[in-house]
C-alpha cells in the first residue's frame, strides 16, 4: 500500500486531480479526430401541473447517449418523500444522485422535526446544492408535492434558480409540452382533466422532439395518497409483425416413422464443489 | 468570493515546477499529468477546485459574522471555542477519526452530502506513514 505524508486529514467529496489529465487527453483525441465518450443525458420531456386537490407530474421514458437511445424505459420520476416527488432532466446520473441525496437529507430532517416535510424545504435544499456547484451538476428538476399548506410545484434549473408556478415543463421537449399547457391550462381542474392534459403535453414532447420517446409516466399526488402510474400510456409501441414465415405442424404429411433409442452408460463421475459462501 | 481575478484563482501553496513535482519519488509524472509547466502548476485545474476547498470555512465565516451582527460578540466566540475544543479530539495522525463531537456541533451528523458518498477517507488507498506523521505532529521532524 502506498504511503504519503500529509499535514491535513483527507477530505471526502469531489476530487479534481484528474481534470488536467482529462483536458490533455481530450486535446490529444480532438487532434486525431475522435472524441471522448459523453455522459448519458435524459433528453426529456417532463412537466407538472397543479390541479384542485394536488399535483400531477408527467415524464417520458427515453434516455439518450448522444444519438443512440440508451434506455427505452427509464424512470424519471424520483421519490423524495412520501408526499413529494421530483422529475429530472439533464445528465441522468446527476439527477439520480441529487434526488437521492436530497431524499436522505429530507428524511433525516423530518425525523428531527417530527413533521411531514414541506415542498419548500426540498426546493431550498436542492437550489442551495445546485448553486454551490455552479451548474456543473447538470440536473434540471420539476419538484412537486402536497404538504400542510396545500399543493406546490417548483421548477429548478441546473445553476440553482427556481420558479414556483402552477404549470412547468423542462427538458428538450419542454417547448412542445408548454405549447399544450398554454393552450389548455385552467386553474382548479379536476383530476381526470389534469391527467389528460399532462398526458397530452408529454405526448406532444414525445412526438415532436427526438430526445424524448417511449412511454408516458404519470404521478398523481394528493393529500394522503400518491398514484404512481408507470406506464400510464404506451405512446410508442414497437410494431407487431402481421405475417409469419414459419410453417404450421402438419403441413408436411408424415409417411413413415422410425424410432431408435440410444443407450448411454455413465463412464466417469466427477464432483467439483462450488464455493457459494 | 469577493475579489475576483487571477490572484484569487491561484492555489494557496505554489509548488515551483522542477523542485517538488507530484509523483512517486519526487519525479514528474509525465504519464498522468503531462509535461510540467509553470502555468499548469499555478492555475487550478477546475473552476470549482478552489471554491470547494474552502467552502466549509467560508460558510462558517459567513454564519459567524451574521451571528455576531445579530447577537453580539459572545455568541460566535463561544461557538468557536467549542468548535476548537472538539476539533482537538482526534486519534493518532495516520488513523481516521470519527469526529463525532465536531459533527454534532456543526450539524453535519444528520446531513448527507457528496463528502460522505464520494472519496470516503476511511476507504482511501493511501495511508499516512505512521512514524513520519507522528513525528510531524510532535514537531520533531
Amino acid at each position: 500500500m502506498a504511503t504519503l505524508t500529509v499535514n491535513r486529514p483527507p477530505q471526502g467529496g469531489f476530487c479534481f486531480e484528474n481534470c488536467k489529465r482529462n483536458g490533455l487527453i481530450e486535446g490529444e483525441a480532438n487532434k486525431v479526430g475522435c472524441s471522448l465518450p459523453s455522459a448519458r443525458k435524459t433528453g426529456t420531456t417532463i412537466c407538472g401541473v397543479v390541479f384542485k386537490d394536488g399535483i400531477v407530474l408527467g415524464a417520458d421514458t427515453r434516455a439518450t447517449e448522444g444519438m443512440i437511445v440508451a434506455d427505452k424505459n427509464c424512470s424519471k420520476i424520483h421519490y423524495i418523500s412520501p408526499n413529494i416527488y421530483c422529475c429530472g432532466a439533464g445528465t441522468a446520473a446527476d439527477t439520480e444522485m441529487t434526488t437521492q441525496i436530497i431524499s436522505s437529507n429530507l428524511e433525516l430532517h423530518a425525523l428531527s422535526t417530527g413533521r411531514l416535510p414541506r415542498v419548500a424545504t426540498a426546493n431550498r435544499m436542492l437550489k442551495q446544492m445546485l448553486f454551490r456547484y455552479q451548474g456543473y451538476i447538470g440536473a434540471a428538476l420539476v419538484l412537486g408535492g402536497v404538504d400542510c399548506n396545500g399543493p406546490h410545484l417548483y421548477s429548478i434549473y441546473p445553476h440553482g434558480s427556481t420558479d414556483k408556478l402552477p404549470y412547468v415543463t423542462m427538458g428538450s421537449g419542454s417547448l412542445a409540452a408548454m405549447a399544450v399547457f398554454e393552450d389548455r391550462y385552467k386553474p382548479d381542474m379536476e383530476e381526470e382533466e389534469a391527467k389528460g392534459l399532462v398526458r397530452d403535453a408529454i405526448a406532444a414532447g414525445i412526438f415532436n422532439d427526438l430526445g424524448s420517446g417511449s412511454n408516458i409516466d404519470l404521478c398523481v399526488i394528493t393529500k394522503g395518497k400518491v398514484d404512481y402510474l408507470r406506464p400510464h400510456d404506451e405512446a410508442n409501441k414497437k410494431g407487431v409483425r402481421t405475417g409469419d414465415y414459419k410453417y404450421k405442424r402438419g403441413t408436411t404429411g408424415v409417411l413413415t416413422k422410425v424410432v431408435t433409442p440410444l443407450h448411454l452408460e455413465v463412464v466417469e463421475e466427477n464432483i467439483q464443489t462450488m464455493d457459494t459462501s | 468570493m469577493d475579489t475576483r481575478g487571477l490572484s484569487s484563482q491561484m492555489k494557496d501553496s505554489i509548488p515551483v515546477a522542477g523542485f517538488s513535482p507530484q509523483g512517486s519519488y519526487g519525479l514528474q509524472d509525465s504519464l498522468r499529468s503531462g509535461f510540467t509547466s509553470v502555468k499548469n502548476e499555478l492555475l487550478p485545474s477546475h473552476p470549482l477546485e478552489l471554491s470547494e476547498k474552502s467552502y466549509q470555512q467560508n460558510k462558517d465565516k459567513m454564519n459567524l459574522s451574521t451571528l455576531r451582527n445579530i447577537q453580539g460578540l459572545h455568541a460566535p466566540l463561544k461557538l468557536q471555542m467549542e468548535h476548537r475544543a472538539a476539533r482537538q479530539i482526534q486519534r493518532l495522525p495516520f488513523l481516521p477519526s470519527s469526529n463525532l463531537a465536531l459533527d454534532t456541533l456543526r450539524g453535519s451528523d444528520d446531513t448527507v452530502g457528496f463528502e460522505d458518498i464520494l472519496n470516503d477517507p476511511t476507504q482511501s488507498e493511501m495511508m499516512g506513514e505512521p512514524h513520519l506523521m507522528v513525528e510531524y505532529k510532535l514537531g520533531l521532524l
